[in-house]
């Protein structure tokens, strides 16, 4: 096995336990240690690793409660340099293969925190718009909905925009509503997304879910921006 | 208006002709674009090939198995080169296959009226004569500092007389900036294109191409005379695919021509037994010999270096130098270290006052966004003391210096990176000596040998 980012070849030490149950790592040792995870404490609605319970910009979204349509959000990393390439390669210069480093994190990440509604949680990636989804070949949120152990859906369809990378958290928290939905969920969503930045395309999302029989909407990102 | 048309076309020649491109990234409308394939003006050809268990990126060469990755079964892409825009098994690369555009003659070009030294002078007009009698190729081994750029220019001019277009390639973006305002000055009447990730130019039209090895992968069939200078640097040394490109780029009667300072084990085979032509320069520009490294055992530089705490010898040996007035050069291993001993060298050079200020000690590396400001600054006296990495090992030149390297030991300090990190000091007219320091817990075959070449260079040069 090579490594994904450096192509370095990756030797494990063979033990029983990868004998019988082979775990296939795609980053090598270094390159491995350069993802940090959020660990510790965090903020308990968007992930953010602070000291508060919840931090700043989520005690702002709380202030408006209409347009506040997320119980929660997890994510898993950090956005640190590397992270920045990572998903630059990723995403913008269209290496798909990248996507599959993430395959085991999303689905460690996932098991516990959202265990208790595993059985009738829905997945919903949040889609592209049909023009970059063109250019780009693929949809990030679309592949790492397909690694969760429960059934995804695409029910929402997104029109033409500026891209959310960017504008500033202004223009983004101000900019009207890109979603629209195809088809009605009236179980709990968990909207799948490569980053949490402002929150604002997550929260866009759930207010047209809630508005058509959702009943809570919950955000799995990735990485905490 | 048949005129203006042919007119037009000029141009596309100019911009498309001896370049192997993706479809995005020709600057022409889908109708202009359909037009020239119809004429068969530009054509496809297949961008990955099967091979036997494997495939073969034509734009890079690469056949790594695991290089290649898929969406679904029509759209394998090459991993390798997919920086420089993915190449997709179900779109073509084009090529120009119009008439190829002559280029300008110049019977002077060369508005350079410095003078050569002697050893510079007899290998100069030994790259003449290679490009007079259009020879394959030719190495140019020249110690650090023996003035290789001037070298180039009476070949360059020759080379310009017979209307030859040239690239000079190089590995790294910094020397590739260093070189171009100094050809300018020297072609002032060619037009020379700069080519690098990020520059403004994309597609280049000149007759003298400067642009990193990286960007060869653009080109196909385009260069009578090829330099590629540093060819043991990284990465060209250890990525196949940029030999390929450079094999790619030439047209198939042209000359190349390497460069170095420090050739690896697989050229100095090939010279030892006469299957490269090269020649040999040993003594500097201003004539004096190659500074000799010393090597200082530092016991406890591991825990230093953990600590990012200075080593005592580091200090005893700024205080102890025989020209204090020199700016100081410091190498460290990573780019992590680096930042760290930033901030620990501050202070401590402000408590034994080796600077005045904070600001007269920097460092660089390789992610470092304002790093060619930096440099600048160096270079202008503005900063004292400079931290780096091995992005400054080679190709820039400060007028006096002093070099330490910390953790000489490690692994980035190959042979060549240390001779080439030697190369730095004593590099002027003004300041032809200078200091070189390896502090280390511990020799290394690639110290031991560093030192070694640099006494047999300084040997073969009479001192």
């Amino acid at each position: 096995m090579y490594c994904l980012w450096c192509s370095e070849p990756i030797i494990q030490q063979l033990t029983w336990q990868n004998f019988f149950f082979p775990d296939i790592k795609k980053l090598c040792v270094y390159c491995d240690s350069l993802l940090e995870k959020i660990d510790g404490d965090r903020c308990h609605k968007c992930s953010r690793q602070c000291d508060q319970a919840i931090c700043f910009d989520c005690q702002r979204w709380e202030k408006e409660k209409e347009r506040d349509t997320l119980v929660f959000n997890y994510s898993i990393f950090q956005y640190n340099i590397f992270m920045q390439e990572l998903i630059a390669k990723w995403k913008y210069r269209g290496d798909v293969e990248l996507g599959n480093i993430f395959r085991d994190a999303v689905r460690k990440g996932f098991t516990p925190t959202f265990a208790a509604m595993k059985k009738h949680a829905i997945a919903v990636p949040i889609p592209l718009s049909k023009d970059r989804e063109k250019e780009r070949g693929f949809n990030q949120a679309k592949i790492l909905a397909d690694f969760l152990p429960i059934k995804s859906e695409l029910v929402l369809h997104r029109m033409e925009g500026e891209k959310q990378s960017k504008k500033s958290r202004k223009e983004r928290i101000q900019s009207i509503n890109p979603f629209t939905i195809t088809k009605s969920i009236n179980k709990p969503v968990i909207l799948v997304d490569d980053i949490y930045t402002t929150g604002t395309t997550l929260r866009h999302a759930g207010k047209v879910l809630k508005e058509n029989g959702c009943p809570e909407v919950f955000g799995f990102t990735l990485i905490r921006g | 208006m048949q005129q203006m048309k042919a007119l037009h076309l000029d141009t596309i020649a100019l911009l498309l002709s001896g370049k192997l491109l993706l479809r995005k990234e020709i600057p022409l409308d889908d109708r202009q674009f359909h037009t020239l394939l119809n004429h068969r003006l530009i054509t496809p050809v297949p961008s990955i090939v099967r091979e036997r268990f494997t495939w073969k990126c034509q734009r890079c060469g690469n056949r790594h198995r695991f290089l290649f990755s898929s969406l679904d079964k029509a759209s394998i892409y090459c991993r390798k080169c997919i920086e420089m825009g993915k190449v997709i098994k179900s779109e073509c690369l084009y090529i120009w296959s119009g008439a190829i555009p002559t280029w300008k003659k110049y019977e002077a070009a060369c508005s350079w009226n410095g003078e050569l030294t002697l050893a510079q002078a007899k290998a100069a007009e030994r790259i003449v004569q290679t490009i007079q009698k259009r020879e394959s190729t030719l190495l140019i081994w020249a110690v650090c500092g023996a003035g290789k750029t001037e070298m180039l220019f009476p070949g360059m001019e020759e080379a310009l007389r017979y209307g030859m277009r040239i690239c000079i390639a190089t590995p790294r973006t910094d020397v590739v900036l260093e070189l171009k305002p100094r050809i300018k000055k020297a072609f002032s009447t060619v037009p020379i294109d700069a080519l690098y990730g990020g520059s403004k130019v994309k597609l280049a039209t000149a007759q003298v191409v400067i642009c990193t090895t990286h960007q060869l992968l653009r080109f196909q069939h385009a260069f009578d005379l090829i330099i590629i200078d540093e060819i043991d640097a990284f990465p060209y040394h250890k990525d196949p695919s940029l030999a390929f490109a450079a094999k790619r780029a030439k047209k198939l009667n042209s000359t190349t021509i390497y460069l170095t300072a420090t050739p690896r084990l697989k050229f100095r085979l090939q010279m030892a037994t006469k299957q490269l032509s090269y020649t040999f320069v040993p003594i500097r520009f201003h004539g004096y010999p190659l500074p000799i490294p010393k090597l200082k055992l530092c016991r406890s530089l591991r825990k230093n270096l953990q600590y990012s705490t200075p080593p005592p010898a580091l200090l005893h040996w700024i205080q102890q130098r025989e020209n204090k007035g020199r700016q100081l050069l410091i190498f460290l291993p990573t780019v992590e270290i680096t930042r760290k001993f930033e901030k620990s060298l501050t202070t401590f050079f402000l408590k034994h006052g080796i600077i005045i200020m904070p600001s007269a000690l920097s460092c660089v590396h390789a992610q470092d966004e304002d790093r060619n400001w930096k440099i600048k600054q160096f270079r202008e006296k503005e900063i004292q003391v400079l931290l780096t990495t091995t992005i400054l090992e080679r190709g820039v030149t400060f007028p006096a210096v002093d070099v330490a390297v910390l953790d000489a030991g490690h692994e980035v300090f190959d042979e060549a990176a240390l001779v080439q990190i030697a190369g730095r000091a004593g590099r002027s007219f003004d300041d032809p000596t200078g200091e070189i320091i390896f502090f280390h817990d511990g020799k290394t075959i690639a110290m031991i040998k560093a030192v070694e070449m640099i006494k047999e260079m300084n040997k073969q040069g009479g001192f």
